[in-house]
């Protein structure tokens, strides 16, 4: 059973189609990568996955469960979680008070500050646990954002550009990281633009182009298909 | 045993990241000035104790206010769409029903439950249609307005309810003050000692109240949705409910400040729906420091008894003033006149230590 698919999914704004027909099937415990050029479609692809476009046609199933039409934040509880491109984190709130709020919907009081501490060190963030969440460095953001996502222990983890502004060092911690979540049994879907992070985590890699599939495979296969590179300098219609 | 546990994890909120002021210091402080609040009448004639009931009538509207926006992040331009609701709605009840037999309390519960129904209604319609940021005070605004405009219009016989006239532009007068039946003889609050006492008290208990609310899980996910409403949503929080839970407490305190201004004062207008009114709260609440109960609390009483003052000693300036006073504590000090005093003060006190 697929952890999640999508059938024939379709979006356009006016006359714009931004996701043609797409079928995409994720298996659990896999860590996927989408890939594609500027305005292939791939944050629109999200945002129908979260709920927060909805499709003009189409399916959405989320471990069989059809979700085409449910609320955003209850696809959530369901159990997909998000982190965004932008950091989406609450800035003039302290570090710890961010993953107190990410916690506190399934953590009762008593255990808060013990998983807080534990969430703190696995994002090596215990030594800025008092500091505003503003106040991190960029890395630090995504990191306190992906850990705010992944306390909600979601079965499926979306992460739109996850290491977009990070150093090399973050990149490939944050790949460690993405591991250690996936041996916990994480299924993970990433859109990333940097191939050698995509070559660390990926299991599989879909290519979208002009809002459709226009491949699929290993990073191998994807790296070797010729028409692969020349989307990306703009050579191939879809 | 789980109750008494239960009891003291409800009090350890009174302290929490989302107020300011903690630890012995801070409550001695706080015990300090409520003895000075206590022992005032003392020391003060039965005339300004009286005013001060009218300060601190308002002080639950501004409580309420903070929460929604200083909180919450939803600016409300109408809390005194609420605040007349529930004043004419005590009006209306107690003309009908008298003061004996505790009538008056009672209808102090139905006006302000009425409020509260009142901002449950406006606010499903507001939140679940995802009315956002300037809307949300333009839409209150004008809700406030036509109140005001349609109880302006109320004049003549035809507009009563029982035996209550709305009287229009007038507004509605003969309503007995708050009463609670006594053995020996019911002891009416005049805005006198016993009123002081009581709304002083009522006070303490609603502050004590929001602080604990705003440092539990609920005001957690509140400060969330003024921060990153799309993050809050997407860590599972229906946004729409807790906004609204925040709007219909808030609006109720607004309207308990209506019913405590009605029975002060006997009387209510439909100008206190109106464009100046509306104004005033906002003024008071951005002034003071509306992301903190305590700083939101000491400011609109500094600004009430200045507006006071001004409006004595040249009235036609007051507004003027307050207006200015707005502009300038948005530029100068975006959190508020107390924060931005301490946060001058400290980095006084730092400059003063690196030197």
């Amino acid at each position: 059973m697929a952890i999640l698919e999508t059938r024939k999914l379709n979006k356009h704004f006016g006359g714009l189609h931004v996701t043609g027909n797409i079928d995409f099937t994720l298996q659990p415990g896999e860590m996927h990568c989408l890939i594609g050029p500027n305005g292939a479609g791939k944050s629109t692809f999200f945002r129908l996955i979260l709920g927060e476009h909805h499709p003009d046609s189409g399916q959405i199933l989320f471990s069989d469960e059809d979700i085409t039409r449910t609320k955003s934040f209850q696809r959530i509880r369901k159990g997909i979680s998000v982190k965004f491109q932008v950091p989406g984190i609450f800035k003039e709130l302290t570090t710890r008070q961010n993953l107190v709020i990410a916690l506190q919907h399934h953590v009762p009081s008593g255990n808060l500050a013990e998983e807080v501490d534990r969430l703190l060190e696995f994002l090596k963030l215990s030594q800025d646990h008092a500091q505003l969440a503003g106040n991190l460095s960029h890395g630090q953001k995504q990191w306190l954002e992906i850990g705010m996502a992944i306390a909600l222990k979601p079965r499926l983890l979306l992460l739109d550009e996850p290491t977009a502004g990070m150093t090399p060092d973050e990149t490939h911690a944050t790949g460690e990281m993405l591991h250690r979540l996936n041996a916990a049994g994480m299924t993970v879907l990433a859109v990333e633009h940097d191939m050698a992070f995509v070559r660390q985590i990926a299991h599989r890699v879909t290519v979208l182009h002009l809002g459709k599939v226009f491949a699929q495979g290993s990073i191998n296969d994807i790296t070797a298909d010729p028409r692969v590179a020349k989307i990306y300098l703009g050579e191939v219609d879809a | 045993m789980a109750d008494h546990s239960r009891l003291r994890a409800a009090l350890r909120l009174i302290e929490g990241p989302q107020t300011i002021g903690r630890g012995p210091k801070f409550w001695m402080g706080f015990a300090i000035v409520l003895a000075g609040a206590c022992a005032y009448p003392m020391f003060a004639d039965s005339y300004d104790v009286g005013n001060n009931v009218y300060f601190f009538n308002w002080l639950f509207m501004a409580m309420g206010l903070s929460l929604i926006w200083g909180y919450g992040g939803s600016l409300s331009f109408g809390q005194t769409a609420f605040f007349g609701v529930a004043g004419y709605c005590y009006g209306v009840l107690t003309i009908n029903l008298g003061d004996a037999y505790g009538l008056t309390l009672l209808s102090t519960l139905i006006a302000v439950g009425f409020s509260a129904l009142f901002a449950a209604v406006l606010g499903y319609f507001l939140f679940f249609g995802r009315i956002n940021g300037v809307f949300l005070g333009i839409v209150s605004l004008s809700v406030t307005l036509v109140l005001e405009r349609f109880m302006a219009q109320t004049a003549g016989p035809q507009w009563a309810i029982g035996s209550a006239r709305l009287n229009g532009f007038n507004g509605m007068g003969g309503m007995p003050s708050l009463t609670i039946p006594w053995p020996g003889g019911s002891i009416v609050l005049f805005p006198d000692l016993p009123l002081y006492y009581l709304t002083l008290a009522l006070l303490v208990v609603i502050y004590l109240a929001l602080r604990m609310l705003v440092n539990s899980r609920f005001g957690n996910v509140l400060v969330a949705i003024r921060e990153n409403p799309q993050r809050a949503e997407m860590l599972g929080y229906d946004i729409r409910k807790f906004q609204l839970g925040g709007f219909v407490i808030g609006s109720a305190l607004a309207g308990l400040s209506g019913v405590l201004y009605t029975s002060w004062g006997n009387y209510i207008t439909p100008a206190s729906m109106g464009m100046t009114a509306a104004a005033l709260p906002i003024v008071w609440v951005a002034v003071g420091g509306r992301g903190d109960l305590t700083t939101t609390l000491v400011g609109t009483l500094a600004v009430l008894i200045v507006f006071q003052r001004l409006t004595i000693h040249g009235s036609q300036y007051a507004l003027v003033v307050m207006g200015i006073l707005l502009v300038v504590t948005v530029l100068v000090a975006p959190r508020g006149i107390v924060m931005g005093v301490a946060d001058a003060s400290s980095r006084l006190i730092r400059r003063k230590d690196t030197r």
